[in-house]
Parts: structure tokens; C-alpha cells; sequence
């Protein structure tokens, strides 16, 4: 009896914390509400099988309890009720697992039309990279990391020259462009997470992941690292920007530019290009940018 | 009937008659299944104990100055690993799987007792090697209980020096004793199970932990390998996991591993894990339910069916634990569907239970009360895992508390809820005495109410966006005032249901040495276990014949019989109705 009634209880309860909750995801930041309105479905069809299930529980435990001279009802299976039940389970499968395959293959999809940003993650910061006029990042590769070379930039890249370098953990983003965040570490794993745009990815040492958005509503947001990454994970912060076009332009131009970097860190009368590099060309350094 | 006599004969079992013999160096599958659940509950305790230290953290940071971050790390680490491998494998299948099997299929032992007495002692070694841990320079490991590298074995993760080592070293040494174990398990099932005992005669236990022990036998190897490769990286400089790195601004000599490969081979090991732990408590809580509810359990061979099609599935559904990992992201499309697919079967379990409470004789005794607990915890966990195996639903939610919530409930709470169920199902089995129905409710009450204090609000703390494994949360701002005020609350639950668990300790051991003297078969149990001639059962458990079996287990409440439950080793009457196995 006082089961039947604790589980009784224990689903109005959800259903009034979820109600009366004050947590509930951030307002949308980005072009994912298609992943907003899968987690909103899938919640939907869960919520219809919690409540029904557990009353169902909560029935049974109330109408079949133990009584004097009461005898269960004897039925060893039921092939066609289960059947059933497999059927329209598989259907409620099906109608969350749709909406949650398309929003991933509009994920997987980037728009040709998507500008290039890097982040790249260290313990415990983040920087960023953003390509030059050229519309193309210069190679890159850990292995050309020094004190004078944070980004570990390859020296004899053209492409690299004109490429704009953010040592500071602010980023800017122009509101309503698609934008395709290419993911770099320096050390350990990191994970760039932005809960207001949904859309987010790993960094892993050694290989470039990706993820793509639309920032859609201006405003300052934080940037959490979401992967552990060693004592300090939990001061890995940052922020982002999300401004108009022009603004987003005029920040940009006044970031330096890894030549002018290089230009003020190299001994007088080096130039950048005859630079003496050790660096060996892997397979990451070849070009990449617009993929 | 040659094999019957073999099988009964008594020689071949090793009668010990010192003390020593008979309970530290016994061959006894009762001792050693008692041997290995109480070693596995006493590193559950320190599991315990970390948990609360990491819930005084979070929910009032700063005030607890012994806590630093880290230490924070150290007690994620270990808790998790601890209450995976430890507690829960160690504990289902070493402790339950050892005590049930022969004693529900109608064997005298296990096949290879010498094994077994050396699978625990092995087991043994692995925890203490584990313990070690907290003793040697720079700490346990702090790495998480993933062990990611190339964080795992970096300057810059607590336990870095010495702690990854005795964590690696003692996971090889447990997945030794496992398959030492897990052998003897299987071959035990197929090749000693009485006369008459067939497959599909089996309880649903001895089917869960069957199949448990083959995927296990099959998964960790994986875990294996990828300790030992990570050692080697650890200790001789090898670059299996590791790429071209700069650590703390210095260029390390590793160069072409692949982090990413680890991940692979962690979660091929992992996600079977899960299935691991969940099947045998799901075999142990579907006896529970049609014992306690007087109705054989509801479509017996689509139940064993769907415990072998979830062991099956589970070994394709691994990479859904990496869809942000930085995988090739049209994996998936295919990790998306083989996950949601697998809960078909999982579904199908569910209804099951509840289609064998309806129109059944419900007696809500103390281990009925944690099926119960189990089932409203499962539904729970299992609804919440479907957000996470959604492939685009996980992009927001991964790696926040709304993860930390899902896995505890669904294979935290759950198997935990129907462990606390057997040990009260059959401590009166295993010890002859009864335990305090009063404390059991109580204890029953708090944990599950108590539970669900905890993880149901971590799960909208995760939607919010609240990043898991953080020291502190800090200034953020996103996170109103109001979620630090849950996190308080979480830890005030979380604290009232760690001193709760005092209850159950006080119980089992009191009631060892001063409960009244138990039923042989108080709860009217059908199944052979119940029939063994002395409780606790003796060395070789049936006397001079073994049983023969002539129904399934779940003969319970058959129109026409006297009593509403037939043992497994009745003969055939009038009263019988014909079923289907």
C-alpha cells in the first residue's frame, strides 16, 4: 500500500519539479534548434512512458497486494500482448530516434559557405586562429611549438603569414554567419562547450576536429571546457562574443597577424621566411581550409 | 546415467578440516562467493566514503579546506572505478554468480573449484594493489575513472606519478581473476547442471549471470589491452595513445599514437561493462518479482531471449560514449540506432516485470521492496539513457551532471537496489538466521527516497549546461544562485543516505549473531536453491543425491496445486499444467 502510493507520489513529484524547475536548458544561441526540439520530443515520448509505466506499477502494487485467500492468476506468457507492446515500443523508438538522426545530419553537413575558425586548447586556456585576406590557416604541427611560436605555426607557410593570432580567451563571432570551428590541442583532450549554442566537439591532440554553427542572437557567452583535462579543468574558461558583422570586422582587424608576431619576437634582420626550421612535413602539415 | 554418478559422486570434492581449510583456503563456491562479496562490500565502502567526500565539495565549496582539486579528481577517479570493477562486477558475478549457480542448476560446486578458490585470492590482490594507491608519492590516480590520455599519464593530472600505475597494474590483475572466474562460471552452467535441469529451466539469474560472464569474458580484453599498451606508454616511453604533445610548455618525445584509440578500446570494454553489471540484476530481480509476487515471471523466454539479444547488441553500441569525442561523426548514425534498437529488448524486460505484478499476490516484504525500488529507478535511467544514445540530444547534454545523473540511476542505483534485495532475499539462505524486518525498511525507505533526491535533480542541473567533474562551479554566468542551492540539497540527501546505510550493516551483522533462526524456504521460493537439505548448505550442498529436476522455477501459484509454489524437484503430479518450457 505505502509502495503503491510512494510511487504514485514519486511521478507527480517529477512531473511538479519539472514543471516548477528553475533549471532548464539556456535560451538558443544558435541555428540548433533542431537539436532543442529532438531533446524536446524525446522528452515528451519518455515523459508519456514514465507516467504510464510507473502507474501502471503503482496500480498493481495497490490492486494485486497481498491479501488472505487471494491467489495470483496463473499465465505463463501472453506471445500476442508481447508482440504488441514490442511494436509500439519500436514505434516510440523510431519517432524520437528520426528527429534525433537529422538535426546529426545537418551536424555532419557543413555549409560550403561557412568561414573558418580555429580554437585551439592548452591546459588551461584557450586561443584562437582566424585565416587572413587568403581565406585559407596556415599548416600547423605541435612539434613547432617554442615560447616565440605559441601556435606552433609552420615558419615556411605562406598561407600562415596573414593569419590572425588570439593568445587572450576571448573570441569574436559575427552574428548570423555560419561558422566552422576547426578544433586543435596542444596537450591533453579538451572539449569547447558553449551551452547556449548546443553544437560542441573534443579537441584531441594530434588530429583537427570540427563542429559547425550559426550564432543567431548577439550577447557575451562563456566557454566551458567539458572534457577533463587535469587540475585546472575547472578554470578552462573563456568567452564569446557574438556581434554584428562590422564590429565582429573591426575587433578582428586589430588582432595581430602571425608575420607580425614572428617580425617582433625574431633577432633584427631575420626574415621570416629564410627562418631555420627543424620541422619535418607530416601528413598534418598539408594545407588545409576550406573543406 | 553414467554422467549422474559421476556428477554425484562426493570424492573428487576437496573436504578440508582445519579452520583454515574450511574458510580462508576453501574450494567451496558458498565461501568464496561469501569471500568475494564481503571484500567487494568493503572496497564499496571507501567507494561510499569518497562519494560523500565528493558531494561535501559540491555542495558547499571552500568550506571543507582538506578537499583540493587535486584531491576532488582523485576521489572521481576512484569511486568510479572502485564501484564499476570492484563493487558491482565483483560483487554480481563473484559473489552472487559464485553462491547461485550450483546451487540453482543442482551442482555439488563449480567445475574448476581449485580455479575459483584462486580467482578470489587474485581478486584479492587486485584490490589491495588498488589500495595501494592512496599510499604511494603524488596519490591515486585523478585522471577520472576513463583514464583518457593523454591526460591520464601527463604532468598536471593528480596521480600522475605513481597512482595510473597501481591503477593500470591492479585493473590487469582483476581482469585475471575475472576470466579465472568468469571460465568457471560458463563451463558450470553448460556442463553441471542436474538431471532434468535444461537451459530453459533455469531461473533468471543464473541466465543473467550467464550471459554476464561470456560477455565479460569477451570485453575485458579489451580493458586488458589497453592498460598494458598504456603502461607501456606510461612507463617506457612507447606512443600507442600518445600524440606530439607540449606539456606544460615543454615538447615531450611521444609522437603518432592515436588518444582516440584508447577511447575506442575503453568503451569496447565499458559499454559491455554496463550490460555486465545490469544483467545479472536483471536475472536476480526477476526472481525476486515472481517469488515475492507469488506469479511465475511473466513470458519467460522472451525474457531470456532479451538477455541474450542485450548482451549481443551491447557489443555494437559502444562509440555512443564518443559522440563529442572528435570521431569520425557519421559514426553516429549508426551508434544512434544500434542504441536506441537495444532498447527494444531492454523495454521489453520492463513490461515483463510489470506484467508478472499484474494480477499477482503481492507481498511487499524487504527485498520485494527494492525490486519494486529497482524497477521505478530503471524506468528512470533507462528513459533518461535514450536523451543520451540520440546522437544530436547528446551535443548539449554530454559530459554535464545530466550524464552524472542517467548512469547512476541506471547502473549506479539500480543494480545497487537489487544487490541490497538478494542479500535480503537470501541472507537466510546463506547465514540460517533472519534479519530485523523493521531496520531492512527503514533502510529501504531513506536509500530509495533518498536516491531520487539526488539524481533526479542532477539531470535538469545537466540540461542547464552544469559541466561534470568540476572542483568548483564558481562564478558562471549561466548557472543562476538556485543551482548551487540544489547542489546543497544533493549533498544533504546524499549524506542522509550514506549514514542510512549504517542500518543495513548493523543488520546483516547483528542479525548474524542474534537473529532468529530462518525458514528453509521462508519466502516459498520454487527454485533449487531453496531445497537444499541444510541451511546454510553444506559443503557439496545436496547430501549424498543430487536433486532431480522436473518443471521450471516459476511454478508458483498453479490452479489445482496445494500450495501456490511447486519446488523444481517435484515430480510431475495431477495438479500439473502443462507450460511452455
Amino acid at each position: 500500500m505505502a509502495a503503491a502510493v510512494a510511487i504514485a507520489l514519486l511521478v507527480l513529484g517529477s512531473i511538479a519539479f519539472h514543471l516548477l524547475s528553475p533549471w532548464w536548458r539556456t535560451p538558443l544561441a544558435s541555428n540548433w534548434g533542431s537539436i532543442d526540439s529532438a531533446l524536446s520530443i524525446t522528452l515528451w515520448i519518455c515523459a508519456v512512458a514514465f507516467v504510464a509505466l510507473n502507474l501502471f506499477l503503482a496500480y498493481a502494487l495497490f490492486r494485486y497486494r497481498y491479501r488472505d485467500g487471494h491467489r495470483a492468476h496463473y499465465e505463463p506468457e501472453n506471445t500476442r500482448l508481447e508482440k504488441r507492446l514490442t511494436f509500439w515500443t519500436a514505434i516510440g523508438i523510431a519517432g524520437m530516434l528520426a528527429p534525433g538522426l537529422l538535426a546529426w545530419n545537418r551536424f555532419v553537413n557543413v555549409p560550403k559557405d561557412a568561414s573558418i575558425v580555429e580554437a585551439i586548447g592548452q591546459q588551461w586556456q584557450w586561443s584562437y586562429r582566424f585565416p587572413g585576406p587568403d581565406g585559407v590557416l596556415g599548416t600547423s604541427d605541435v612539434r613547432n611549438i617554442t615560447p616565440d611560436n605559441p601556435f606552433g605555426l609552420n615558419p615556411q607557410d605562406p598561407y600562415g603569414r596573414d593569419d590572425r593570432l588570439i593568445e587572450g580567451s576571448e573570441l569574436h563571432l559575427p552574428l548570423n554567419k555560419p561558422v566552422k570551428m576547426l578544433l586543435r590541442s596542444k596537450d591533453v583532450l579538451h572539449d569547447f562547450y558553449v551551452p547556449e549554442f548546443r553544437a560542441r566537439m573534443d579537441m584531441v591532440p594530434g588530429i583537427i576536429t570540427y563542429f559547425w554553427l550559426t550564432p543567431t542572437r548577439p550577447g557575451t557567452y562563456e566557454v566551458l571546457c567539458a572534457e577533463l583535462c587535469g587540475v585546472g579543468h575547472y578554470m578552462m574558461r573563456g568567452t564569446v562574443i557574438v556581434e554584428p558583422e562590422p564590429a565582429f570586422r573591426a575587433w578582428l582587424a586589430k588582432q595581430p597577424t602571425y608575420a607580425q608576431l614572428a617580425a617582433a619576437s625574431a633577432p633584427a634582420g631575420t626574415e621570416l621566411a629564410q627562418a631555420k626550421t627543424t620541422t619535418i612535413p607530416t601528413a598534418a602539415d598539408q594545407p588545409r581550409g576550406k573543406r | 546415467m553414467a554422467t549422474v554418478t559421476l556428477a554425484d559422486d562426493m570424492r573428487p570434492l576437496h573436504h578440508p578440516k582445519t579452520f583454515i581449510g574450511k574458510y580462508i583456503w576453501s574450494q567451496d563456491h558458498k565461501v568464496i562467493a561469501i569471500q568475494y562479496s564481503l571484500t567487494a562490500i568493503s572496497i564499496g565502502v571507501v567507494a561510499l566514503v569518497l562519494s560523500a567526500l565528493m558531494r561535501l565539495q559540491l555542495g558547499f565549496p571552500g568550506t571543507f579546506s582538506f578537499i583540493q582539486p587535486d584531491h576532488y579528481l582523485q576521489y572521481v577517479t576512484m569511486h568510479g572505478m572502485i564501484m564499476v570493477v570492484y563493487l558491482l562486477t565483483a560483487l554480481l558475478l563473484g559473489g552472487f554468480g559464485n553462491y547461485l549457480i550450483p546451487l540453482m542448476v543442482g551442482a555439488r560446486d563449480m567445475v574448476f573449484p581449485f580455479v575459483n578458490m584462486l580467482s578470489y585470492w587474485v581478486y584479492l590482490l587486485s584490490v589491495l594493489v588498488l589500495v595501494s594507491g592512496f599510499f604511494v608519492p603524488g596519490g591515486p590516480a585523478g585522471s577520472g575513472w576513463t583514464l583518457y590520455p593523454p591526460q591520464a599519464i601527463l604532468d598536471g593530472t593528480p596521480g600522475h606519478q605513481w597512482g595510473i600505475i597501481t591503477m593500470l597494474v591492479s585493473l590487469a590483475i582483476f581482469i585475471v581473476a575475472f576470466t579465472m572466474g568468469g571460465l568457471n562460471y560458463v563451463t558450470t552452467v553448460l556442463q553441471a547442471r542436474t538431471k532434468g535441469m535444461t537451459l530453459m529451466r533455469m531461473p533468471c539469474s543464473v541466465w543473467g549471470i550467464f550471459v554476464a560472464s561470456i560477455m565479460g569474458l569477451l570485453a575485458f580484453p579489451a580493458l586488458f589491452v589497453a592498460a598494458i599498451m598504456m603502461l607501456l606508454d606510461r612507463i617506457a616511453g612507447t606512443s600507442f595513445f600518445m600524440p606530439s604533445i607540449v606539456s606544460m610548455g615543454q615538447q615531450t618525445g611521444y609522437q603518432g599514437g592515436s588518444p582516440i584509440l584508447f577511447q575506442h578500446l575503453f568503451w569496447f570494454f565499458g559499454h559491455p561493462e554496463v550490460y555486465i553489471v545490469a544483467l545479472p540484476a536483471f536475472g536476480i530481480v526477476s526472481d525476486l518479482i515472481s517469488v515475492h509476487a507469488r506469479k511465475n515471471i511473466f513470458g519467460y523466454r522472451m525474457m531470456v531471449w532479451a538477455i541474450i539479444v542485450i548482451g549481443a547488441l551491447s557489443f555494437f553500441v559502444w562509440a555512443h560514449h564518443m559522440y563529442v569525442s572528435g570521431m569520425n561523426p557519421y559514426f553516429g548514425f549508426f551508434f544512434a540506432t544500434s542504441t536506441l534498437i537495444i532498447a527494444i529488448p531492454t523495454a521489453i524486460k520492463v513490461y515483463n516485470w510489470l506484467l508478472t505484478l499484474y494480477r499477482g499476490n503481492i507481498h511487499l516484504r524487504v527485498p520485494m521492496l527494492f525490486a519494486i525500488g529497482f524497477l521505478f529507478t530503471f524506468i528512470h535511467g533507462g528513459l533518461s539513457g535514450l536523451f543520451l544514445g540520440n546522437v544530436s540530444v547528446d551535443l548539449p547534454l554530454s559530459d554535464t551532471f545530466f550524464v552524472v545523473g542517467h548512469f547512476h540511476m541506471v547502473m549506479g542505483v539500480s543494480p545497487i537496489l537489487v544487490i541490497f534485495g538478494a542479500i535480503y532475499h537470501w541472507y537466510p539462505k546463506i547465514t540460517g538466521r533472519m534479519w530485523n524486518d523493521m531496520l531492512g525498511k527503514i533502510h529501504f525507505w531513506i536509500t530509495f527516497l533518498g536516491v531520487y533526491a539526488i539524481y533526479l535533480p542532477m539531470h535538469y542541473l545537466g540540461i542547464l549546461g552544469v559541466p561534470r567533474r568540476y572542483y568548483a562551479l564558481g562564478p558562471t554566468a549561466f548557472i543562476p544562485p538556485s543551482a548551487h542551492l540544489a547542489n546543497e540539497g544533493i549533498t544533504i540527501a546524499a549524506l542522509i543516505v550514506f549514514v542510512a546505510q549504517g542500518l543495513f550493516f548493523f543488520n546483516m551483522i547483528w542479525s548474524f549473531f542474534r537473529g532468529p533462526k530462518a525458514d528453509p524456504n521462508p519466502w516459498g521460493a520454487a527454485s533449487l536453491e531453496w531445497q537444499t537439505p541444510d541451511t546454510p548448505p553444506k559443503h557439496g550442498n545436496w547430501g549424498p543425491r543430487l536433486p532431480t529436476v522436473y518443471r521450471w522455477a516459476y511454478d508458483y501459484s498453479v490452479p489445482g496445486a496445494a500450495q501456490d509454489f511447486i519446488p523444481q524437484n517435484v515430480p510431475p503430479g495431477d495438479a500439473d499444467r502443462h507450460h511452455p518450457t
